[in-house]
């Protein structure tokens, strides 16, 4: 087993770094503190290619694997949480479902542009009554004619008012699963602009802060049945293999935010004097440092190795799972640590490790909690 | 349209700088990126394949590891990359360099070649303006911007208080200023692609119409008596002062020093 990155990650690692010390680095506090949505960062990112990492050139995308993307979230979120999660979302959770259960015309018509970049995807399964119950939902979708008429609203949306491109859930009826009543849950592409589409209220979120997380509404949205993702009822099964990819994302979005807390935590401990010598000359600092970092090479193997299952395996929620759940611990700890020892400095906004436990405290919860991880990962033990 | 760009792999300044026991570089140790002219003037052929449609490749001699540097430049979308590497040819200075890159340049086929203005290691300025003699086309150097009329290139070169606007018939050469534009990045997919992408390697044998006693350090007219990494010149000078203050000192220091 070689641990060895290969020449083309090993590059596009050093693209990515370079982007990210250049480009989101310096705006990174002033997108917290403005709630703005960065959108010159998001041109850039997509007129460099970072929209479409892993989706085939045919279809407008780059043609790399789920690790070179994987990468990308990671260094973008050593310096930006919410940089990081604008490409995730984008990426795992609108374009990848078009990827995988997209007819070849939805993947003309919406994949291209999303992978150039041209246009921004979101996704919207959550609702004010379905969060972890995925099966709770209201929104409902009836047939009429040629069209389905959604009406409901999803919440906690990322990327919501900046999208183009949403991919949506709804209930479109009832079926019986082992003798049980169940909603039949269906998929659809739904369009910005489209009459009956519009936006709720704004989060004001504790972290992340310059992703645009929206309500979406929908009254009588008329969307045609062509854009309809999948099959009729096809749509738990596309939530849950879309959420098995976005969880990798996440995972490496925890996994950026704690590399960055560690690496500015290292350099303040070498600055700051306390006693007459450096705060990292102190063992505790030294211990603390030391199981930090041993954590966050733990978090960045389980997180590989699950883009790397992406990447060869049909099945990977498991490796996701455990990814997400361990990286995520892993954010929220180093960052919290990162604070203790930049001490009071730390908890002001003046320096970055601030921001970034706040930033790394969403990834325990969206896209499946940790709960919802424990649940995944002893399933797959105990089946 | 054909552009051929003369790429230098150089020493990472962050990195510190590591010397041979004979006061040459010593490469093989040192962290390296992609000379900064170098860089611009790619990034001024890249423009012209947008515009024109022109094809680029790029030339660099090196170390079998420069080879690196060609993969960098095809993943920002150099379409072809050449690599002189042997190791006669270690050693070299700007003489034996040229001679080295005007014996590639004549088995390939070109209507522009760019060089950077002067690479970050050696400071000299020489090569491009030698590869020129060499190949016996007109050189314009310094150049802060250029355009394709026709069969010639217009190109404006930077002057202490002005710029000089000069035009040449295709083929010549230019040396690339940082003002030519702001190199782009790489792309995810570029990247992919380079690393698939077959370099074409060249050694001694393959230069045409050049003498050994031209190549390598033997045929280097230069002799580095002592080489140094920078040197601090002193402490400096410390002062606390309130932002407004701060202008109005630095302001007077560089005119004290006649800066400004």
């Amino acid at each position: 087993m070689d641990f060895t990155l290969r020449k083309e990650h090993e590059m596009a690692r050093a693209l990515f770094r370079e982007f990210a010390e250049k480009e989101v680095k310096p705006l990174a506090q002033e997108v917290d503190e403005t709630e703005e949505f960065p959108r010159e960062t998001a041109a850039k990112m997509a007129k460099n290619g970072f929209l479409g990492i892993p989706v085939p050139k045919e279809y407008g995308g780059q043609g790399c694997d789920p690790l070179t993307y994987v990468m990308c979230v990671e260094e973008l979120s050593k310096v930006c949480g919410t940089t990081g999660v604008i490409v995730s979302a984008h990426t795992s959770l609108c374009c990848d479902p078009i990827m995988t259960f997209g007819t070849e015309e939805q993947k003309q018509k919406y994949l291209v542009p999303l992978a150039k970049g041209e246009k921004l995807g979101a996704f919207g399964l959550t609702e004010p009554g379905a969060g972890t119950d995925a099966q709770g939902q209201q929104t409902k979708a009836v047939a009429d004619g040629d069209d389905y008429i959604i009406n409901g609203s999803k919440i906690f949306i990322t990327n919501g008012k900046e999208a183009d491109v949403y991919v949506i859930f709804a209930v479109t009826g009832t079926i019986e699963k082992r003798g049980r009543k169940i909603k039949e849950i269906t998929s659809f592409i739904v369009e910005k602009g489209t009459p009956g589409f519009t936006f709720g209220t704004k989060e004001k979120k504790m972290g992340i802060r310059g992703s645009s997380t929206y309500e979406l509404i929908f009254t009588d949205c008329r969307v045609p049945k062509e854009n309809m993702l999948g099959k009729l009822g096809q749509g738990f099964k596309i939530a849950m293999h879309t959420l098995d990819g976005g969880r990798i994302g996440i995972a490496a979005q925890a996994l950026g935010i704690a590399e960055g807390a560690l690496e500015r935590t290292i350099a303040y401990t070498k600055e700051r004097k306390q006693f007459g010598k450096p705060i990292a000359a102190l063992q505790n600092t030294q211990f603390q440092l030391a199981d930090m970092a041993t954590k966050v090479q733990a978090a960045q193997l389980l997180v590989y190795k699950a883009a790397m299952a992406k990447a060869t395996q049909k099945e990977y929620g498991f490796e996701a799972a455990q990814a997400k759940l361990y990286a995520a611990e892993v954010a929220m700890e180093v960052t919290t640590k990162a604070v203790q020892l930049h001490g009071g400095y730390g908890y002001t906004r003046e320096y970055d490790v601030e921001r970034m436990m706040r930033d790394a405290k969403i990834t325990e919860i969206y896209e499946g909690t940790s709960e919802v991880q424990k649940m995944v990962i002893s399933a797959a033990l105990l089946k | 349209m054909k552009v051929v760009v003369c790429i230098k792999q150089v020493p990472d300044t962050k990195g510190g700088v590591k010397f041979n026991p004979d006061g040459t570089l010593d490469r093989a140790a040192m962290m390296t990126i992609m000379n900064p002219d170098d860089k611009a003037g790619l990034e001024a052929a890249l423009r012209l394949k947008d515009q024109y449609g022109a094809e680029v490749t790029v030339l660099t001699m090196g170390l079998p590891k420069a080879e690196d540097v060609l993969r960098e430049a095809m993943a920002m979308g150099a379409d072809k990359g050449v690599l002189v590497t042997d190791r006669v040819l270690g050693g070299a200075d700007t003489w034996a360099t040229s001679q080295t890159l005007a014996g590639a340049l004549r088995n390939m086929e070109y209507d522009l070649i760019i060089t950077g203005r002067q690479a970050i290691d050696g400071d000299t300025a020489q090569v491009g303006p030698q590869i020129s003699e060499h190949l016996n086309i007109p050189v314009i150097s310094y150049a802060q911007n250029l355009k394709i009329e026709g069969d010639s290139v217009i190109v404006e070169r930077q002057y202490d208080d002005r710029y000089h606007v000069l035009k040449a018939k295709m083929p010549c050469l230019i040396t690339a200023l940082a003002e030519l534009g702001d190199p782009r990045y790489m792309t995810p997919g570029g990247i992919f692609d380079a690393c698939k992408a077959e370099i074409t390697v060249w050694g001694r044998a393959d230069l045409k119409d050049v003498e050994d006693s031209n190549l390598g350090l033997k045929g280097s007219p230069t002799q580095i008596a002592k080489a140094s990494d920078k040197v601090r010149k002193g402490a400096g000078e410390k002062v606390t002062l309130d932002p407004a203050e701060s202008v109005d000192y630095i302001v007077g220091k560089l005119k004290e020093k006649h800066v400004i």
